[in-house]
């Protein structure tokens, strides 16, 4: 073992010594990046920590509220018992309606024989939406086989088919741990283990978890790369609860980005929820830490916490992200969401995202955001067919009403649109 | 699950017989791959049809070169293509007669503009120019006062003021005419291509500044709707270029080049970090290997140097290259790569590791380095630097210390006095094994690399990718890199490592010869996802 020990001190040798050569071709350019630290460096300099203000000061025109019809709020209490058709506001079908038709479009495959056009169209329009070369190859492999074996005779009973598979695959009836596969036959179960702080082995479903127990503080964590909207979720998030009857507190766990405070603290006066803010450049940890104290000693029954974005693959920020948990964790606190933040947009290093995610921090569902675009999205059907995590909301405008429950049906429809 | 392209070409190769000519069949095969690969990086459904259709046409009827096998022959042809794509045209930034030189950002939500807006001010600064960074982002709460702690962190003044996105443009245009700025950088509030209002403002906001750069920023990241968006972003505005933002991550990038096929614009800007400086130009070769899933070496060797003491890297390196490995140097080395990350992520970074050895690389347990550190450690400094001292006596001493057996001390010892002899056969510059065919493959990295200044460095890392590819090669099983990078049988091709480093140094021709033959036999690089 030893042996093998040395060949990979070895290999990594011949990297050094690959990048310690460049860095004497390059270094040399006065392009000296910061040493590395455990966490992220402060910027230049440090603000100190602020009291919680109302939002609309300078720099924050009061167009901006006016955008925000207040009072369309759908009554959306998102922690729920299962009754999520009921609460579906029209919202969704009708933003995703917008995306409809930007390509011609799958219904003229209606009332057609299937022929290797037919074929043609089917994988374009999928891998148009981002669901991936390989999920896409197993759905119509599939279907293929039920075509030749005459199962499915044309066109219409074709676009049936993949729909009623594509909402299989998008299926949350079973538990995480289900020793039946989420979909078709042959596709694999979902693995993914529970976490060990997790309490409960109960089915998951869309509904986000909320421990009503006495004395306990649940932390909702948001996590994402950058740019995927964890700020603004978590301000949507906000009102949703607070209009639901929870008191909510927010922890401005983004301490990295500039100026991430001040945003989160905006949506906070939106939704009249309270903040718990922590110095740029402090440490996340301690502001998440703050904030379940403070919940707990004033009474909130739910911290939002958000998180700076990060990339997947950066480990000292992974780390990071992996005590923010732990200490959230901590009593009174008690982990019962953690959100990764998906943009639509995304393409395939969504998945990749997912699962470095859901191993760090054992993610229990997505946000898919800017669904309002031309993006639609798919590679949420591959995360959950291969991660089993299921989309719990989704994001489909800038007004803090426009997060709304995740429809498979509406999304399933709006792919194949 | 995602496999490089180079790794599947390399498959198909293996079914491919030297017929003198590529037949249609080798190449539906090739490029039904190709398509998949393409597709995987996110490359948009018709770019990849468009690009395929490319390759098809470059590829047939060429003859077959006798050095390459016709998998890499496909490479090479992909590899050229893309490159032609993502670079043929470049935007030559030249600054406006009458000052300030304007410049728009635009984008989605999130793709990182206000990030850019101060990379690029920075940059700007950087090259002797004033910049002056307009906020015109008002629609997300606190981007402006994000926008003024980077220009801070920047040096850069921002402009910006609580009233309309349209006329906050264009007093920061009189601003920066006013305070003599050279150039001017507007942010604008992301939006989606199809939100006709806010396209209708940022079109009225271009018409107030008349820019004279339109960038569109693009999220690395971004699937298939990338080109609906730079479509939609081109029509309004007619861009002049592309900035690409996240590509510090692991993402394949496919969104570059579904871009420059739509939009036709080049890529001018690359973002690769979370830093201000982490900012430069756009380098087509270096998206294409990436695209393709060879750029693995690459990220590595950035990783290493991110999180790696630049000063403690350059003076081990001075000392290898004089042939001198002490077990200090050993224990330097351990240390650097820990803070790199679980030594097991690394593994799977190098290129040319066969499954097995991937496989061993997920059950790598980071303990073991302690367990081989806590050996060292237990030595004396003079031990460690002259290992030949340890007799039986200190032998027992340092198991002792370390909690180990003395055969485990001894293996040690042994592992490092070959990997000394390595080191030293390199450091005497040991002649180039002899590598047949040695055109071809190594055109991949030329010119494109050249062009930007300061890039000796890249370029010589393309060397060490094929070197280290070609010794993947050579040490397919465990076994076998053992005994490769103890140096038996592998000596030859760290010298070819050696050699292609010191290209740069005035190596010249030889050197660059070995890299290049080597790259031919390798190929297989070990996506760092999918496991």
């Amino acid at each position: 073992m030893i042996a093998l020990w040395i060949a990979l001190g070895a290999v990594a040798f011949v990297v050094l010594l690959a990048g310690s050569v460049r860095y004497a071709a390059t270094g040399l350019r006065g392009r000296r990046r910061a040493a590395p630290t455990a966490t992220r460096p402060a910027p230049g300099r440090t603000p100190p920590a602020r009291p919680t203000r109302p939002p609309g000061r300078a720099g924050q025109p009061d167009v901006l509220e006016a955008q925000v019809p207040e009072a369309h709020v759908p009554e959306v209490p998102l922690v729920l018992e299962p009754s999520v058709e009921a609460l579906a506001p029209p919202s969704l079908r009708d933003r995703l309606g917008r995306t409809r038709g930007v390509f011609a479009g799958l219904r003229s495959l209606r009332g057609r024989g299937v022929d290797p056009e037919t074929w043609d169209d089917l994988e374009e329009t999928l891998l148009r939406a981002d669901v991936g070369v390989s999920t896409v190859e197993v759905l119509l492999g599939d279907l293929r086989r039920r075509v030749a074996s005459r199962e499915i005779a044309d066109g219409s009973e074709l676009l049936d088919a993949l729909r009623a598979d594509l909402l299989d695959l998008l299926e949350v009836e079973q538990r995480w741990d289900a020793a039946t596969p989420a979909g078709p036959a042959e596709l694999p179960a979902p693995q993914v283990a529970p976490h060990p702080g997790d309490h409960d082995q109960e089915p998951v479903g869309r509904e986000l978890r909320f421990d009503g127990e006495d004395g306990v503080v649940n932390v909702w964590l948001f996590v994402g790369v950058n740019g995927v909207g964890k700020t603004t979720t978590v301000g949507k998030v906000a009102r949703q609860q607070a209009s639901a009857g929870h008191s909510v507190l927010l922890a401005a766990g983004d301490t990295f980005r500039a100026a991430a405070g001040e945003q989160l603290e905006t949506w906070a006066g939106r939704a009249g929820a309270d903040i718990v803010r922590g110095a740029e450049g402090g440490d996340p940890s301690a502001v998440v830490f703050d904030a379940v104290q403070r919940a707990a000693a004033r009474g909130n029954s739910l911290v939002l916490a958000d998180t700076a974005g990060r990339l997947h693959t950066k480990v000292n920020l992974v780390e990071e992200l992996k005590k923010i948990r732990r200490v959230a964790d901590r009593a009174p606190g008690r982990v019962t969401e953690v959100l990764l933040v998906l943009d639509a947009t995304t393409g395939q290093n969504g998945l990749t995202q997912a699962r470095q995610f859901t191993d760090a921090v054992a993610v229990t569902g997505v946000v898919l955001t800017k669904l309002d675009g031309t993006a639609k999205g798919g590679i949420v059907v591959a995360i959950q067919r291969d991660l089993g995590l299921p989309v719990k909301l989704v994001g489909v405008g800038e007004g803090i009403e426009d997060l709304v429950p995740f429809d498979p049906a509406d999304f399933v429809g709006a792919l194949l649109a | 699950m995602f496999d490089a392209l180079s790794d599947r070409l390399e498959r198909i190769a293996g079914r491919l017989r030297s017929r003198g000519r590529l037949t249609d069949a080798d190449l539906d095969g090739a490029l039904a791959e190709i398509r998949a690969a393409l597709l995987e990086a996110d490359v948009e459904v018709g770019v990849v049809r468009a690009f395929v259709q490319a390759v098809r046409g470059r590829c047939a009827g060429e003859a077959l070169s006798k050095s390459l096998t016709p998998g890499q022959q496909v490479i090479k042809a992909v590899h050229e293509e893309l490159v032609g794509v993502l670079g043929g045209e470049t935007l030559k930034l030249t600054y406006a007669s009458r000052p300030p030189t304007v410049v728009l950002l635009a984008g989605l939500q999130g793709s990182g503009k206000t990030t850019t807006a101060a990379k690029l001010a920075r940059w700007w600064k950087q090259q002797g120019r004033n910049p002056l960074l307009v906020g015109a982002d008002l629609q997300r709460p606190a981007a402006v006062e994000q926008l003024r702690v980077l220009g801070r962190q920047a040096g850069v003044t921002v402009f910006s003021e609580p009233t309309d996105p349209v006329a906050v443009a264009r007093a920061g245009l009189e601003e920066a005419r006013r305070l003599g700025r050279d150039v001017l950088i507007v942010d604008t509030a992301g939006r989606l291509a199809i939100d006709q209002e806010l396209m209708d403002e940022v079109r009225r906001v271009s018409g107030a500044v008349s820019p004279h750069y339109t960038l569109l920023v693009v999220d690395a990241m971004t699937g298939q709707d990338a080109v609906a968006t730079a479509g939609a972003f081109h029509q309004t505005l007619a861009l002049d270029g592309v900035v690409l933002t996240k590509l510090d991550g692991d993402a394949r990038g496919g969104a570059a080049l579904s871009v420059k096929g739509v939009v036709g614009r080049p890529i001018v800007f690359a973002s690769t970090g979370e830093k201000l400086g982490d900012f430069d130009l756009f380098h087509p070769d270096r998206m294409a290997d990436r695209i393709l899933g060879m750029g693995d070496v690459l990220s590595l060797i950035e990783q290493a140097e991110r999180t790696m003491d630049r000063d403690s890297m350059a003076k081990s390196a001075g000392r290898l290259m004089e042939g001198r490995f002490t077990l200090d140097d050993f224990l330097e080395q351990l240390q650097q790569v820990k803070k790199m990350g679980s030594l097991g992520g690394i593994m799977k970074l190098l290129p040319g590791m066969s499954k097995e050895l991937r496989q061993a690389a997920d059950q790598i347990d980071d303990r073991e380095v302690a367990r081989v550190e806590a050996i060292m450690r237990s030595m004396t400094p003079a031990e460690r630097g002259d290992p030949t001292i340890i007799d039986g006596s200190r032998r027992i001493r340092i198991a002792r210390g370390s909690g180990v057996g003395t055969q485990d001390v001894n293996h040690l010892l042994k592992q490092h006095r070959e990997m000394q002899k390595v080191v030293k056969g390199m450091a005497n510059g040991g002649g180039i094994p002899g590598m047949p065919g040695l055109t071809g493959m190594g055109g991949l990295g030329g010119g494109a690399n050249g062009g930007a200044g300061g890039l000796g460095g890249l370029r010589n890392a393309r060397k060490q990718l094929a070197a280290l590819q070609a010794m993947g090669e050579e040490g397919g099983t465990q076994g076998g890199l053992a005994a490769l990078l103890a140096g038996e049988g592998g000596l030859p091709s760290l010298e070819a490592v050696a050699s292609g480093n010191r290209a740069p140094a005035g190596g010249g021709i030889p050197a660059r010869r070995g890299a290049k033959g080597k790259k031919k036999k390798g190929g297989r690089v070990t996506p760092p996802k999918g496991r």
